[in-house]
């Protein structure tokens, strides 16, 4: 690990279970994931990785288990309350607000972080700072030509890019990304890596990925999750080495 | 900042037109407005008031209530309750504070009922206002103290007290405290569109889980939206106890609520001035037509279908349709393209309005007496013509529309792909 661990993980997992009905898709995971790691989760399809997402951000409850966000149990809470302790994610089906304008979403996505909360007194055209962050955002995306288009009407790459900004926005310190260069091409995709590199400097960032250039580039830490299990999780070397992974899922991709 | 009120002299101008208004329609001889008239622009103020604050939930927050009317309704009740106070001297308030309790009025109910339905949203959250719209008009009928049963309660606006010494006796003088309250409540409206609960309101609507996951609470905020909306329906109740002095159960009952999502939808969800042409055009529909034709209702029906149906963002979804082209200062070539619906568009109208007075006037016109006037020749309903020539207007406009419509939709597509690619050039231009 090229971060040292210093005393409670950012991210901490702990035998967590997940059932649909009869059905169990996530079979007792439990990673540690340190501050700072850029952290990378791999498996086939349908091995629950956006599940386990699902389960960490909030999403669904879990069936047993438990989860700590720098040391404080996130397991029982809804997603927003997780969300203000500094953990966002993106969604493997692009998610944003279609009908709003590109500021807009930005803009939105900034202002709980700002102390707004409900406010229905304070007129956004007069906040001034708030205004300037959710333009430099606009600017550091590359949407600036964008600006008051709704979002729908983006382009695919454009809408993957806007909902990565509108992930780290609120400054959360943990952040979760579903395969967020899927369906890119490998311009798409060397420009959205440079821009999650740039983005999430200095925070813990956990990611489902199928592109395996993309993984061994960026990772510091693998985790192979296949049939809600994890079968291996290491430094990138090592996982590369496990037969076991060789066998299950890298054999199929990597030669 | 730029565009927040950047449609500010379309406003100025309509506030001016009614400020004007009622002097349009002003008697030299005797020297009095027509109450006709004075009654109707009342009317439409408090409909505004109804259908912008129901946008706040619509079209704002994708909230569909069907009991907005609730909070109207308890704004109305209340208020004459008010109103008597003061008047027997037990409330030393001037009248044109009182709309403001109304809407308090409002508001208080809708934090009740909105802290149930709010826990929920779409289907769910329908089911919930339908529920709490019966409730309360059950309730309109029981507690005989505060609602008055089936007679409703009334009172008398002359409190005699006042900030400007007005004493409201005539209806010009309660007009202009409408058209000041209107303006009030739109102002604050349409403030909130630009707060951060109010775009919040509208990020809940797109997608509430991103907004879950952005530190937001839906269920709050949807909380929130429907508890101020509850308050400006609440004042609009007020001004219409204030204007008939009388206040009874179509005030809360269902009808108008759906009159509440009509107006909105007709006017268009998505633009906040939307629901103010919806709640003008239906006014006009409600005081003009019903006054000719048994069957206005027939024709709210249908227009309000044809709207879903063919233009689901409303008139001003429509109008603002136009602007890219009329920002190239293309507007003019379609002009003919307008002109040729417009006459298959008024043949079937009018077939289809043949069609119907006839129907009416065989039943319920024949029923209550009457007999149908066309330009001062009577027409005999039992005959085969005047049902002929409307079946005619009808299936024959209706067949040469679909035709012209089609020659309208391809030059309508040709002029926005011509803006697209002058779009696309200017931005290779600029790159
Ligand atoms: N809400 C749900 N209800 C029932 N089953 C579900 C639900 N969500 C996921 N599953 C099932 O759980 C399994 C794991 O799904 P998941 O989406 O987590 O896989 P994944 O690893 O993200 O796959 P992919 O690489 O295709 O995105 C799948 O078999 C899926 O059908
Ligand atoms: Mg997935």
């Amino acid at each position: 690990m090229s971060i040292p661990a210093s005393g409670t993980p950012a991210l901490s997992i702990r035998e967590i279970t997940k059932s649909f009905g009869q059905t169990a898709i996530i079979r007792g995971v439990s990673l540690d994931i340190a501050a700072g790691e850029r952290h990378a989760i791999i498996g086939p399809n349908g091995a629950g990785k956006t599940t386990c997402f699902n389960l960490i951000s909030g999403r669904f409850p879990i069936s047993s288990g438990e989860i700590y966000l720098n040391g404080e149990r996130i397991d029982q809470l809804p997603p927003h309350k997780i969300n203000r302790m500094g953990l966002s994610r993106s969604f493997q089906i692009t998610s944003i607000f279609q009908r709003m304008s590109v500021f807009e979403n930005l803009r939105c996505a900034l202002l709980w972080s700002r102390g707004y909360r409900y406010s229905f007194w304070s007129p956004l055209w007069m906040q001034r700072e708030l205004n300037a962050q959710a333009e430099f955002l606009l600017e550091d995306l590359n949407l600036h030509t964008r600006r008051d288009l709704p979002a729908g009407l983006l382009s695919y790459a454009e809408q993957r890019a806007l909902e990565i900004g509108m992930t780290i926005a609120g400054g959360a310190s943990v952040i979760l990304l579903d395969e967020p260069t899927a369906g890119m091409s490998n311009t798409e995709t060397d420009y959205a890596m440079d821009l999650i590199r740039r983005v999430t400097k200095g925070k813990t960032l956990v990611m489902v990925e199928h592109d395996m250039k993309v993984v061994f580039d960026l990772a510091d830490v693998i985790t192979v999750l296949v049939y809600g299990q994890v079968i291996a999780s290491g430094p990138p070397e090592t996982v590369r080495a496990n037969p076991a992974v060789q066998e299950a899922y890298l054999g199929a991709l990597v030669e | 900042m730029n565009g927040a009120f950047g449609k500010s002299w379309l406003w100025i101008a309509a506030v001016a037109f009614a400020l004007l208004l009622p002097w349009c329609f002003y008697d030299f001889h005797t020297a009095r407005h027509s109450g006709f008239m004075l009654s109707m622009l009342s009317q439409m103020g408090m409909m505004i008031i109804l259908a912008l604050s129901y946008n706040m939930l619509l079209g704002q927050a994708g909230l569909f209530s069907l009991c907005h009317a609730t909070f109207f309704g308890i704004g109305g009740y209340a208020t004459v309750h008010f109103l008597n106070a003061a008047g027997d001297g037990d409330l030393p308030l001037p009248m044109e504070i009182i709309p403001l309790l109304g809407g308090f009025s409002g508001l208080g109910l809708a934090i009740i009922f909105g802290y149930m339905a709010t826990k929920q949203r779409a289907t769910a959250f329908a089911m919930i206002t339908l529920g709490i719209g019966e409730l309360m008009a059950t309730a309109a009928l029981m507690f005989h103290h505060f609602f008055g049963g089936e007679g409703g309660v009334s009172t008398n606006r002359m409190i005699d007290h006042s900030l400007f010494g007005l004493t409201y006796a005539s209806g010009v003088q309660v007009y202009y405290l409408i058209l000041a309250w209107t303006l009030i409540a739109t102002l604050a409206m349409f403030f909130l569109t630009k707060t951060p609960l109010g775009r919040m309101a509208n990020a809940t609507r797109d997608n509430f889980e991103r907004a879950q996951f952005m530190g937001y609470d839906p269920r709050v905020v949807r909380f929130l939206q429907f508890s101020l909306s509850g308050l400006f329906a609440g004042i609009g109740g007020a001004l219409y106890a204030i204007t008939y002095e009388i206040v009874t159960f179509d005030a809360l009952a269902g009808p108008l609520s759906a009159n509440a999502l009509l107006m909105a939808y007709i006017g268009g969800t998505t633009v906040f001035g939307g629901p103010v042409l919806g709640a003008v055009l239906i006014t006009l529909l409600q005081s003009g037509v019903s006054l000719m034709s048994n069957s206005w209702l027939v024709y709210v029906g249908v227009l309000f279908i044809s709207m879903v149906i063919f233009a689901p963002s409303g008139i001003a979804g429509l109008i603002m349709g136009h602007k890219p082209i009329l920002r190239a200062g293309k507007l003019g070539q379609l002009v003919v393209p307008y002109i040729r619906v417009l006459v298959p568009g008024l043949l079937l109208v009018l077939g289809f309005v043949g069609l119907v007075e006839l129907t009416s006037f065989l039943t319920i016109g024949a029923a209550q007496g009457k007999t149908l006037v066309l330009g001062g020749n009577k027409i005999d309903v039992h005959a085969t013509m005047p049902w002929l020539v409307s079946a005619i207007a009808l299936f024959g406009g209706g067949a040469w529309l679909r035709i012209e419509a089609r020659h309208f939709r391809r030059v309508w597509d040709g002029l926005m792909a011509d803006l697209k690619s002058a779009d696309g050039k200017a931005e290779r231009v600029l790159a």
